[in-house]
């Protein structure tokens, strides 16, 4: 039979504000534990929260950005469970009237096809603490630094049908949360957090299968990973005669499966109600209109700018606006190298990030800057280096030997124009192969490239090409 | 709708109380008059009121984002009943 997948991912993203959701406790990461959790964050009675004027703004950004709808009231409530990392007991949350509704984003596959995913909603809640199980003799050690940081959930509607497009849909949202400044998009810290509901059902059937939800997925891999593995269990199930049973299941990235959290069913029980401690968070049409003016110009935008400008293909404007600082650095080369826009792609998306992807390096950490790239582009234009002596100078300005003029002075590779040199370097190649000479000259015109070889092996690659091409074919036909 | 013992023991456990077995069918009396209440209000012709999230009919005021607490671990930290390396502990949990 044949299956078809339907995922909805949940999103938590980290809100990048200076000071927790509900109290003034900071929110930076790395801290000694428990020295960023006030009494608010402790649950300590007699504490009330304040929201956040931040967090609330980023919210709408966001729901701006996925043209969603924006809850003139939007309600906190309390979601109830018992956890040593949950304090209060409950974790302030939203459930009816989240503050973003049903908005939509577009993602690109990479058959360049177009698909919009459905949002179907955003709110914002206060993370929780971390649990510590290894070195405490029996007991379990508890930091609540992280405990009342604001997050973002964000919640989208059953639209993917492979793990591909769900990594799609998050890488796009991941550049998103980065592009409006909402998110610092840092996985490793957790600041953006996957869990995905997968099911699987026989093509055509309208319903929905019974779906498994998974958590611990905090990377593009294990996504796609940890949605392969479920998917392939649950048509296993299935096809032995079993039933999916709606559950929780743990991704393990060690040995690349999922497992079921043994989870007592009234675990997800959790009794919402408003939370009498907060009132409802009024967003204006004019708040909404002024924010709207703040946002920057959003990875569909400057894609297709980018394409309309400098003449790119949809694929090569996708790459080269995955990131804010992708798009910009590529702007400065573009004008540093005062070269066609295409070339400064070509630049970006081969030599620089293969190198970036090897050291495994973000493009803000680059040891070659946008102006570095650019001052060397300009010189392959200009004719004083070949493509090919390029490469090796963009290797030593990674390695820090300095910028593009620097390199190509110290080592000597500025290429030779001088036609008298190229000419003696000619002469000598034609002297030492006189067989392959005759063959050229009985119509086999693919020896060509045989000289133009041996030339600029000889002139060590720094021979002008174009020339050495043409006083070649002079010389072999005289 | 009337709640019976099992409902009671439920509500219990998830609210972490421990009952009494002979406090059950109290309990059960109790909460399902409670019930009963909101079914006399919910016979009300609420057709044309506004439902509201609160009782005051405020809007929340908002705080500006500004790191205002300082660390005060010690001083909490002094009435939990184990602490180590600066972390509160607590009997095992596993999931």
């Amino acid at each position: 039979m044949e299956w078809e997948t339907v995922i909805g991912l949940e999103i938590h993203t980290q809100l990048r504000t200076k000071s927790k959701i509900f109290s003034g406790a900071s929110t930076a990461y790395g801290a000694e534990p428990n020295t960023q959790a006030c009494a608010v964050d402790l649950g300590l009675p007699g504490v009330l929260p304040v929201l956040n004027k931040e967090a609330v703004h980023m919210a709408v950004k966001f729901g701006v950005a996925v043209n969603a709808e924006i809850t003139p009231r939007s309600i906190f409530a309390r979601k109830n469970y018992f956890y040593p990392d949950l304090p209060k007991g409950y974790q302030i949350s939203q459930f009816e009237l989240p503050i973003v509704g049903k908005g939509e984003l577009e993602i690109t596959l990479a058959d360049g096809s177009v698909k919009t995913i459905g949002i179907t909603r955003a709110h914002l809640e206060e993370d929780a603490g971390k649990s510590l199980h290894e070195d405490f003799q029996g007991m379990t050690g508890i930091d609540l630094n992280r405990a009342g940081t604001p997050l973002l959930e964000i919640v989208s509607e059953p639209d993917m049908r492979s793990a591909e497009e769900a990594v799609a849909y998050m890488k796009k949202l991941h550049s998103l949360v980065q592009y409006i400044g909402i998110c610092d998009g840092n996985m490793q810290e957790g600041s953006f957090r996957c869990d995905a509901n997968v099911s699987v059902r026989p093509k055509g059937q309208k319903e929905f299968g019974t779906r498994a939800e998974l958590k611990n997925i905090n990377s593009f891999r294990f996504v796609e990973r940890a949605i392969n593995f479920e998917v392939e269990r649950q048509i296993d199930v299935i096809e032995s005669g079993g039933q999916v049973v709606q559950e929780t299941r743990l991704y393990d990235a060690d040995k690349d499966e999922t497992r079921s959290m043994r989870s007592k069913e009234e675990s997800h029980d959790y009794r919402y109600f408003p939370d009498p401690d907060l009132l409802p968070v009024e967003v204006t049409a004019d708040d909404i209109e002024r924010v709207r003016g703040e946002l920057p110009e959003l990875p569909d935008q400057k894609r297709d700018r980018f394409m309309a400008d400098y003449e790119l293909n949809m694929e090569e404007a996708n790459i080269l606006t995955s990131s804010r600082e992708t798009g910009d650095y590529f702007e400065t080369v573009i004008k540093a190298s005062n070269s066609k826009p295409k070339i400064c792609a070509n630049w970006v998306m081969g030599e620089l990030s293969g190198a970036l992807n090897k050291s495994d390096m973000s493009i803000s950490e680059s040891p070659v800057s946008a102006e570095m790239l650019g001052g060397l582009i300009q010189r392959i234009n200009d004719n004083t280096i070949s493509g090919k002596i390029a490469k090796q100078v963009f290797e030593a300005m990674w390695n820090g030997e300095g910028d593009a003029d620097a390199v190509i002075e110290n080592k000597g590779l500025k290429q030779v124009t001088d036609t008298g040199a190229i000419e003696k370097i000619i002469d000598e190649i034609l002297a030492a192969n006189t067989a392959q000479v005759e063959q050229y000259r009985a119509g086999k015109e693919k020896m060509l490239g045989f000289f133009v070889g041996q030339v600029m092996k000889q002139s060590q690659g720094k021979a002008n090409p174009a020339i050495v091409n043409n006083l070649l074919k002079e010389k072999l036909s005289s | 709708m009337a709640l019976d013992r099992t409902d009671v023991e439920k509500i219990a456990h998830l609210a972490r109380l421990a009952t009494e077995e002979s406090e059950l069918p109290g309990y059960a009396d109790d909460l399902s008059n409670i019930l009963k209440l909101v079914e006399q209000m919910d016979a009300a012709d609420t057709a044309n009121v506004e439902p509201m999230a609160h009782p005051l009919d405020m809007a929340q005021r908002l705080r500006e984002d500004e790191v205002t607490e300082e660390n005060q671990r010690e001083h909490f930290q002094n009435i939990a009943p184990q602490v180590e390396s600066g972390l509160y502990l607590v009997p095992k949990v596993i999931e």
